[in-house]
């Protein structure tokens, strides 16, 4: 069991700085940003992709933090339990 | 580049957040991209199925591979079978998108709605009454712990017992060696759909457990390497005609990558057969959702004559359907973790 001191808290308020930041700049700039997005030419619809991994990449890191500092974890002998369910 | 696109109000947003937030939920507990909830979703605002389809493509690969991180920690991603099976999936991404563009153009928006949501009752239903069974059946037949030892069904151990030199390989997370013959459509097919509703995985997890022999956990696991790739292709193919919302795309990873975390760990507190079950439960309940808006569409497309209040009745009662179908599978994932979470800290081998 984690106590608070454990608890990620610099990792969690840095990566949910990023990704608020990302979310600032996607909804300030929505109009120049969705007229970019979907431009068809050149290597403009590689943006999506692009976006969604940079999002993802801060998010998903956010998210795993906001979790674990939440003290919400996976059960113990899970692992078991996926070998278990595999040989059979 | 001629899709339309929505006005966001405060009220969408908030709607995105909250389906994004139990469509991943959903997704990382049965390992499908939880795309069949957000299409949908995204539908019932207004927004093409064309672009609802690439933007949730395109929101659902990251978090397909944040989700696959998750359950390779849990042992439960077999990464040799996902990249076999989503090199045929791409190809089927490709011309699954192919066709999506004919039908709009063709048929415009209503076209494009109508042929998302039939694709989604024929598959869903489907699925979904053959992993309702299978579940039942499991439920039925050992009631003790017992239960969570599956067993292979009948047509996979056909599959498996098929030996065709040059073709044969082994993957040995979901301890099974099959032909090549058999991943590469199914593969294919996944992708296929995947194009089509933003979800390959009703044809991808049951085609791994049911065709190839994977137990429940280890499908739904390697289900999201291929959702990634197939996510990936998906969403640059998309792009590539200006399709991607990414507004809409990225407020629904905002809440679906809160709860896709939480779901990929709440399989670590139930039964194998629990996790069929809650599949099957949505399944069918969306497939309900999307037939009712049907008529709806043909009303538009001018092939059957619908009065407004019962286009408007048809759409209201097809709103219901969707989110009791989310609300059910929020309270019985996180009724089980919690209930796990109460049960003495020892795996299910007792």
């Amino acid at each position: 069991m984690n106590d608070d001191a454990s608890k990620p808290w610099g990792k969690l308020i840095a990566t949910g700085t990023v990704t608020a930041t990302l979310y600032a700049l996607l909804f300030a700039f929505e109009k120049d940003v969705m007229a970019s997005f979907t431009r068809t030419d050149g290597l403009y619809p590689l943006l999506p992709v692009v976006a969604a991994f940079a999002f993802s990449l801060s998010h998903g890191a956010f998210t795993g933090y906001f979790w674990d500092a939440l003290g919400v974890k996976a059960r113990p002998g899970a692992q078991q339990q996926s070998d278990n369910a595999g040989a059979l | 580049m001629d899709a339309q696109f929505i006005e966001l109000t405060a009220g969408n947003v908030a709607f995105l957040l909250i389906v994004g937030f139990i469509g991943g939920l959903v997704s990382g507990f049965i390992g499908s991209g939880g795309a069949f909830v957000l299409t949908p979703g995204m539908m019932s605002m207004g927004v093409s199925g064309v672009v609802a389809v690439a933007s949730n493509l395109c929101h659902k690969f990251p978090k397909a591979l944040v989700g696959a991180r998750t359950r390779h920690k849990f042992g439960q991603v077999d990464v040799k079978l996902g990249l076999v099976m989503a090199a045929s999936a791409a190809a089927g991404v490709w011309v699954g998108a192919g066709v999506m563009e004919a039908v709009r153009r063709d048929y415009g928006e209503a076209g494009s709605s109508l042929y998302v949501s039939a694709a989604f009752v024929v598959v869903l239903t489907l699925v979904g009454l053959f992993v309702l069974r299978d579940a039942l059946q499991a439920m039925r037949s050992a009631p003790d712990a017992d239960s969570d030892r599956e067993t292979t069904h009948r047509f996979a151990r056909w599959v498996q017992s098929v030996e065709i030199p040059g073709t044969m390989m082994t993957f040995h997370v979901a301890k099974i060696r099959v032909s090549a013959l058999f991943t590469l459509p199914l593969g294919f097919a996944t992708g296929l759909l995947a194009s089509t509703i933003a979800v390959g995985g009703f044809i991808g997890v049951p085609g791994m457990i049911y065709l190839l022999g994977a137990t429940s956990l280890v499908a739904s696991a390697t289900e999201l390497v291929i959702a990634f790739v197939m996510g990936l292709f998906g969403t640059l193919r998309y792009a590539m005609s200006g399709y991607v919302d990414i507004r809409l795309a990225m407020l629904i990873l905002l809440g679906s990558l809160f709860g896709i975390q939480l779901g990929a760990i709440g399989t670590t507190y139930v039964r194998p057969y629990m996790i069929k079950l809650v599949t099957a439960m949505i399944m069918l309940i969306v497939a309900v959702s999307r037939a009712l808006l049907i008529p709806v569409y043909l009303g538009e497309l001018q092939f059957l004559g619908l009065a407004e209040p019962v286009a408007r009745l048809l759409k209201g009662a097809s709103f219901a359907c969707m989110v009791a179908a989310l609300a059910v599978g929020a309270l019985i994932i996180l009724g089980a973790m919690i209930g796990g979470r109460q049960l003495p800290k020892e795996p299910y081998t007792d």
